[in-house]
């Protein structure tokens, strides 16, 4: 194990560079511009055996990973915000189609108006098509969990998303404990999928036509895919754990949460401020906590539940809209807590949110003050 | 290799036909990438099994973008010796699939260079969806979304493809079956990427009896609507040349699709076509 200073792009890298996938296709957007620069470097330098499709588009760099991954090798890639959004028409092409592809989002805004700063909009867009969801806190997050999401997508024909935060996580540089390639290796194995469209003897259809007397059956599949995934998570992690001391990830991540009176849920790097805030306000004997969710599809509700329910009042903080209806984030975990829960929307378009806010939205909760309402912080 | 039997295209479809002949004219295995379309939705079904060769299906406009990654792959495993065939790949479109929805990841894919195949299986309109109107809709031809005829001429989508200074590009119909199957083992000889389009008719939306499927074939080349011939390497060639060039007026009159033209129609739809021909054998005459 070494240490290195590493933004959460480059954490991809090195985490690709050690998965060696065999075909990467990309296509640059901010603020993920980094990861397919920084394998086409890799490449140039020999230090990968893959290659890297610079595509003409995100629709493209997707359909293109469809083709590699149905025939039978890694595939991966790397997008943003307008990315996903462009991408979108192919994300439930790919779960459908059960190929295990791993994808970076740099999480940004979606347009109108066009805005290149952090905000859940664009994953959480496709959150119900079949997708794995990882949302990390920092780079460190960005680099294991690359090897965990890959392995657990693997193991459950599913692709996954490693969402880091645009800006912030995709920009700031940390101190990253970056594995031996040996361990990784023998951590992430070979790549064997049974069906593949090399197999010219038993020649198969990828992607068949289906009526009503079928369709219902391949997504009910999925379904059951998400639920296996749900329980292999913490295998995955385990063994990933004894591999790698200190390195523990589960679905979801307390913060003081135990005996906490006062919780707030939320996810990726606005964690860190608010891990901060719950520190001084124990300081001052009230008792905050934090719940963070890491593994966001499939949705571990009975985690949140048993994390949540000694709490008297909860918070959600979204960092994406679901307009005319109830948050994303907020939505699932109203479905795990009966009680005082309140929805808040924040940092969209990359707006700062400052300790005192957050200080304030637990000092509401104390005040009972809630309602059905969707709060912006702005 | 053919298709084999159970399809459910439209009886005396001329897509099946086309499949086969390309399949047929080589002996490599092959992959074939889908776009969404007539054929992929009658001959896909889990249950059947009509596609002797592996295939991808994926969305309607991507099928070159999805070949891309198949070729990838298949050089990365063929590098590690982890594959030692020579595999052919194969994209196939319709109209809508290549010059409209399509375009751009054909554009990508033939710029990046890909070793891939592509046939374009033309018949002029969104056939799968009720026959509405497409760029490679002809000029005056009354389609779903243009009942009252269409108001401009076709895209060029030959000299868009040439644009790309790919090796091998060849237009094919079924006038001419041998030269669609010799075009299509050129096609797959060729390194790099490379064009077929061929002319597929449609007896449903162009409107014409069955037993006129030749008939309406021949008259495309006959009347130099569809000439045959290829580009290679940039250089012109028609393959065969009509008997005896005959007014489109013939061609246009056998399908109900271009009903009610008026003698000006006509005479714009034979300048355009004149005009079309007499580039060709500029083209191919210059050589």
């Amino acid at each position: 194990m070494k240490v290195k200073a590493l933004n959460g792009q480059q954490a991809a890298v090195e985490a690709l560079r050690q998965i060696d996938p065999e075909v990467i296709p990309a296509y640059p957007i901010t603020p993920t511009t980094g990861i397919p620069e920084g394998y086409s470097k890799l490449i140039s330098e020999n230090k990968v055996s893959g290659t890297l499709i610079n595509v003409e588009s995100e629709h493209s760099a997707l359909s293109a990973c469809v083709g590699a991954s149905s025939t039978g090798v890694r595939t991966a890639t790397a997008t943003a915000s307008q990315g996903l959004m462009y991408m979108s028409e192919v994300i439930p092409v790919v779960s459908g189609l059960r190929l295990p592809i791993l994808m970076y989002v740099g999480n940004r805004a979606i347009s109108a108006p066009i805005n290149i700063h952090c905000d859940h909009s664009d994953s959480m867009s496709v959150r119900d098509q079949g997708w794995i969801q990882i949302y990390c806190e920092k780079a460190q997050e960005v680099y294991d969990l690359s090897f965990i999401g890959l392995k657990l997508a693997e193991q459950v024909k599913l692709p996954v998303m490693i969402c880091m935060d645009g800006f912030i996580t995709t920009h700031t540089l940390e101190p990253v404990k970056i594995e031996s390639d040996v361990k990784i290796e023998k951590f992430v194995g070979e790549f064997r999928p049974k069906n593949t469209l090399i197999d010219f003897k038993k020649p198969k259809v990828f992607g068949t036509f289906t009526m009503p007397d079928e369709y219902i059956d391949y997504k009910e599949n999925e379904e059951i895919a998400m639920k296996n995934a749900l329980q292999l998570y913490d295998n995955i992690n385990m063994q990933y754990n004894r591999l790698f001391d200190n390195k523990f990830y589960p679905k979801v991540s307390h913060y003081k949460t135990r005996y906490a009176d006062y919780v707030i849920v939320a996810m990726s790097s606005v964690c860190g401020l608010i891990k901060d805030v719950v520190d001084e306000l124990r300081g001052e004997g009230f008792k905050a906590g934090l719940l963070k969710v890491r593994l966001y599809r499939p949705f571990p509700y009975k985690d949140v539940e048993d994390a949540l329910k000694n709490a008297k009042g909860v918070v959600v903080l979204d960092r994406s809209a679901s307009f005319g209806s109830k948050p994303p984030l907020f939505s699932d975990v109203k479905n795990c807590f009966i009680g005082s829960i309140q929805s808040y929307v924040f940092g969209l378009g990359g707006r700062d949110i400052t300790k005192e806010d957050i200080k304030e939205v637990f000092k509401k909760m104390e005040r009972k003050d809630y309602d059905h309402t969707v709060r912006y912080i702005r | 290799m053919k298709l084999n039997p159970g399809y459910k295209t439209c009886i005396g479809c001329a897509e099946p036909i086309i499949v086969s002949q390309v399949l047929d004219s080589i002996e490599n295995p092959i992959i074939v990438s889908l776009a969404t379309g007539c054929l992929e939705v009658a001959s896909t079904k889990p249950s059947d099994k009509i596609w002797p060769v592996p295939v991808i299906h994926s969305t309607f406009g991507n099928s070159a973008a999805t070949i891309s990654g198949v070729e990838s792959a298949i050089k990365v495993l063929q590098k590690k010796g982890q594959l030692k065939k020579d595999v052919k790949l194969l994209v196939i479109a319709g109209d809508g699939g290549t010059l409209d929805i399509g375009l751009q990841a054909l554009s990508g894919a033939l710029e990046r260079n890909h070793d891939f195949v592509f046939l374009c299986m033309d018949n002029g309109a969104y056939m799968n969806t009720g026959g509405q109107r497409s760029s490679a809709s002809p000029y005056k031809v009354k389609t779903s979304t243009t009942p009252s005829g269409k108001i401009t001429f076709r895209k060029d989508i030959i000299e868009i493809v040439k644009a790309h200074n790919i090796p091998y590009i060849a237009q094919a119909s079924l006038a001419d079956l041998d030269d669609l199957k010799r075009k299509a083992k050129k096609a797959f000889e060729s390194k790099g990427p490379a064009f077929i389009n061929v002319m597929s008719p449609c007896i449903r939306f162009w409107k014409f009896d069955m037993i006129h499927l030749r008939k309406v074939s021949d008259l495309s080349l006959n009347t130099c609507f569809w000439p045959l011939y290829e580009i290679e390497n940039g250089i012109y060639n028609i393959t065969r040349k009509p008997d005896k060039k005959i007014p489109i007026k013939d061609f246009l009159e056998i399908q109900k699709r271009f009903s009610d033209l008026t003698s000006e129609d006509i005479l714009e739809i034979q300048k355009y076509v004149d005009k079309k021909w007499d580039y060709l054998v500029s083209m191919s005459d210059n050589n």
